[in-house]
């Protein structure tokens, strides 16, 4: 076990994953000799030399349709964009190419190595480009698997489960947790399971569903209720698209009550997808409607962030709200 | 049907091109010391506009000295320099006509220092106080303004050129006489959208003047790693368009050469490339460290050809300009930046119903309800929202009074 925050975690799988494989491969805008603007990459041009680890011209569809031919031809290609806002130039490769290479082929061809890294996330200050939670655009492309770690030990398990996945995915990696969290992360090799959300907290009266950086408001959302004597089960997500339906549900048919909470705005957010198959499934357990605790329906602000935040006095009404419905 | 423009003659052995055969130069008028080479004519640039783009690059570089420190101090979340590429920037404003459109990437602040943005408008936007027209919505530096003819801002890169393409047909198709200047970095031309940009301004015959700063990185990605081919200018040829490579870091030359480009485009309809050749001294910015990825050394060779202490001689040696007024100015600049900012820091923050306007021409109910549902909670915790909080009434006073020009000097209030 190691120290570790978010981003050496990240760094580590990396790290780990190119180790263990030789087909796999990290480049991306300024990842190369500066190891990333965040550094995720560091050190790896040096360890693993500049074919394996390689700074790439600035054209996010150029990197994203390089790493789908990549990932075709057998290799394992981890490419970074640099912020999540930035990844819609290479929407197209990855709506139409990297989530219908198999289906499209029957098989026949498969882009199943790639990963795409991005961080996401407010909370630093970044405005409109610099802070979006796209995980709903992509959610919503069946093919894709899109993933969310929410700590540092997460996030290597994660990610090594997500270099190694069968299928693309979208690895979405909270940034104002980079440094932030810090915690115990294993030395070894070892992947976390995806497509299986996690209770983290085991809880009666209700449950509090989130993922990646948004969990840590709602654990603080969480305390305050317990203070006033509401007992919270808090669930992480974790794999947004597939997403693991049956934890949720069994938790939900014990508390009767959901509470979830993204940044994304609220309209077409995943917190929607989300109440909607679970009403279905629970309907008769329920207690009150399903709550969703979300950014504004607006772009993303910058003086005004906080106000627009689903910050934890937002999650904690809304666990009240539903408690006392 | 031709599907070529080529004229040439059929071959017999397969015959390849990669372009090397095609050489371009470097247009320069004065050498690093300010002196005009023995081959530049006699320049266009009048006393008038001479001193008017050399007090912007002034402007330019003590409002980014002073906002880089007041980033350090922790009074300002973020900041970008334009230094060392004053001259590409300025020069080029410089030459057109200031109601032709710029649309900027990021670093251009110096193009709106030229055609007179005021100290104030730099300092709300770099604030996001209430003064400021995009309500702080976004980081600092993302400037705009429809007066002078600069569109906002936005931080993805090389968006707006195929953007200036369009809005250039525009300005064709409605004969006034203008153009538009599309500024962005030798990384942002790598992506799709220059090429696509480029390509429907040759096909459409756009007055569009596309200037590349080639300031050597995009972020810590050096030109060597950015592209294989002669720089950015050379691209200009797949597209049958004019091109040229011109110093960036000598204001007459990129003055000249825009002002021929404005006349291209304009008079003739023909889009034109400008590959300016500069280096950004400094970071990319505040949140970028460069020696990571470059040299001391390659550094101060490029401070050598400072663009400003070249502009700064050759108008010294026309009498067009004296150092004791230099001084004066730079003093009386730093003042100016530092006594506003100082009042940019105390004013209020936009309204909170800024959050919610301007996202679509009129709120949506649904939305109207999501700020109504916000409002109510900050006044249930006022402590946790100090930023909007104070101002709930205010705004509502606003709203009464929005007849009253007085109500809005946009000053602090109590």
């Amino acid at each position: 076990m190691s120290r570790m925050n978010l981003l050496q975690a990240i760094n580590n799988a990396l790290d780990t994953a190119m180790a263990a494989d030789p087909r796999v491969l990290c480049f991306g805008e300024d990842v190369g000799v500066f190891g990333g603007v965040f550094r995720a990459t560091s050190h790896l041009q040096e360890k693993y030399g500049r074919e394996r680890c390689f700074n790439t011209p600035l054209v996010e569809q150029g990197i994203v349709g390089f790493a789908n031919g990549l990932a075709a031809q057998g290799s394992v290609p981890v490419a970074e964009i640099q912020f999540a806002d930035y990844i819609f130039p290479a929407f197209d490769q990855i709506v139409n190419e990297s989530a219908k290479f198999r289906y499209r082929s029957g098989s026949l061809f498969d882009v199943g190595g790639l990963t795409i890294r991005a961080p996401y996330g407010g909370g630093i200050a970044g405005g409109h480009y610099h802070s979006q939670s796209p995980e709903a655009y992509f959610a919503h492309t069946p093919g894709l698997t899109v993933v969310v770690p929410r700590n540092p030990h997460q996030a290597k398990g994660l990610l090594l489960a997500s270099i190694r996945s069968p299928d693309p995915v979208i690895f979405f990696e909270p940034k104002r947790l980079y440094r932030a969290a810090v915690g115990e992360v294993p030395d070894e090799d070892y992947q976390l399971p995806l497509r299986q959300a996690e209770v983290i907290k085991a809880g009666e009266d209700i449950t509090l569903l989130a993922w990646g950086a948004q969990l840590e408001v709602v654990e603080q959302a969480a305390e305050m209720a317990e203070e006033a004597g509401i007992s919270c089960e808090i669930i992480d997500l974790r794999t947004i698209v597939p997403w693991d339906v049956e934890t949720v549900a069994s938790s939900v048919l014990k508390t009767g009550r959901l509470v979830v909470s993204h940044e994304a705005p609220l309209t077409g957010g995943f917190a929607a997808e989300i109440a909607a198959t679970i009403q279905s499934r629970c309907f008769l357990y329920l207690e009150s409607p399903i709550a969703r605790v979300t950014g504004l329906d607006t772009p993303f602000p910058l003086t005004l962030e906080k106000e627009y935040m689903p910050g934890p006095l937002k999650v904690f009404e809304a666990i009240q709200q539903t408690m006392d419905f | 049907m031709k599907t070529t423009r080529s004229t040439a003659k059929p071959v017999h052995k397969p015959a390849f091109a990669n372009g090397d055969d095609i050489q371009i130069p470097v247009f320069t008028l004065l050498k690093p010391d300010g002196t005009l080479y023995a081959g530049a004519g006699q320049s266009s640039l009048e006393r008038d506009t001479a001193r008017r783009l050399y007090r912007a690059m002034l402007y330019t570089r003590v409002l980014d000295e002073r906002m880089m420190a007041a980033q350090r101090q922790g009074r300002l979340s973020f900041y970008m320099q334009c230094t060392g590429e004053e001259a590409a920037v300025v020069g080029a404003t410089a030459a057109l006509d200031d109601a032709d459109m710029i649309m900027a990437q990021y670093r251009e602040q110096g193009a709106l220092a030229y055609r007179g943005f005021t100290t104030e408008a730099f300092m709300d936007q770099l604030f996001g106080n209430q003064g400021d027209p995009a309500h702080g919505r976004q980081m600092p530096i993302h400037y705009g303004s429809r007066e002078l003819y600069y569109l906002t801002i936005s931080s993805p890169l090389a968006t707006q050129i195929p953007q200036a393409t369009g809005y250039a047909y525009g300005q064709k198709l409605a004969g006034q006489g203008h153009c538009t200047l599309a500024i962005f970095g030798e990384g942002a031309a790598s992506e799709g959208d220059f090429h696509a940009a480029l390509n429907m301004a040759s096909v459409h015959k756009v007055p569009v003047i596309f200037l590349c700063r080639n300031n050597g990185y995009a972020i810590s990605t050096p030109v060597t790693e950015q592209f294989a081919g002669d720089g950015v200018a050379a691209r200009a040829f797949g597209y049958r368009m004019q091109s040229i490579r011109v110093d960036g870091n000598d204001a007459l030359a990129v003055y000249e050469a825009t002002r021929e480009a404005r006349r291209l485009a304009v008079e003739e309809n023909e889009p034109v490339l400008i590959e300016a050749m500069t280096y950004r001294l400094a970071a990319h910015s505040s949140s970028d460290d460069p020696s990571g990825y470059r040299s001391k050394k390659e550094e101060e060779a490029w401070r050598k050809k400072d663009p400003l202490r070249r502009l700064q001689r050759w108008l010294l040696d026309l009498g067009w300009w004296e150092e004791a007024e230099e001084q004066e100015l730079v003093e009386s600049l730093r003042r100016e930046v530092l006594d506003t900012m100082k009042r940019a820091e105390k004013r209020r923050p936009p309204a909170l119903e800024t959050l919610v306007t301007d996202v679509y021409a009129e709120v949506p109910p649904a939305l109207r309800e999501q700020f109504d549902e916000l409002v109510a909670h900050v006044r249930r915790h006022p402590e946790a929202y100090p930023r909007s909080a104070p101002w709930l009434d205010a705004d509502q006073a606003d709203d009464a009074l929005q007849d009253d020009p007085s109500a809005h000097d946009g000053e602090a209030r109590p």
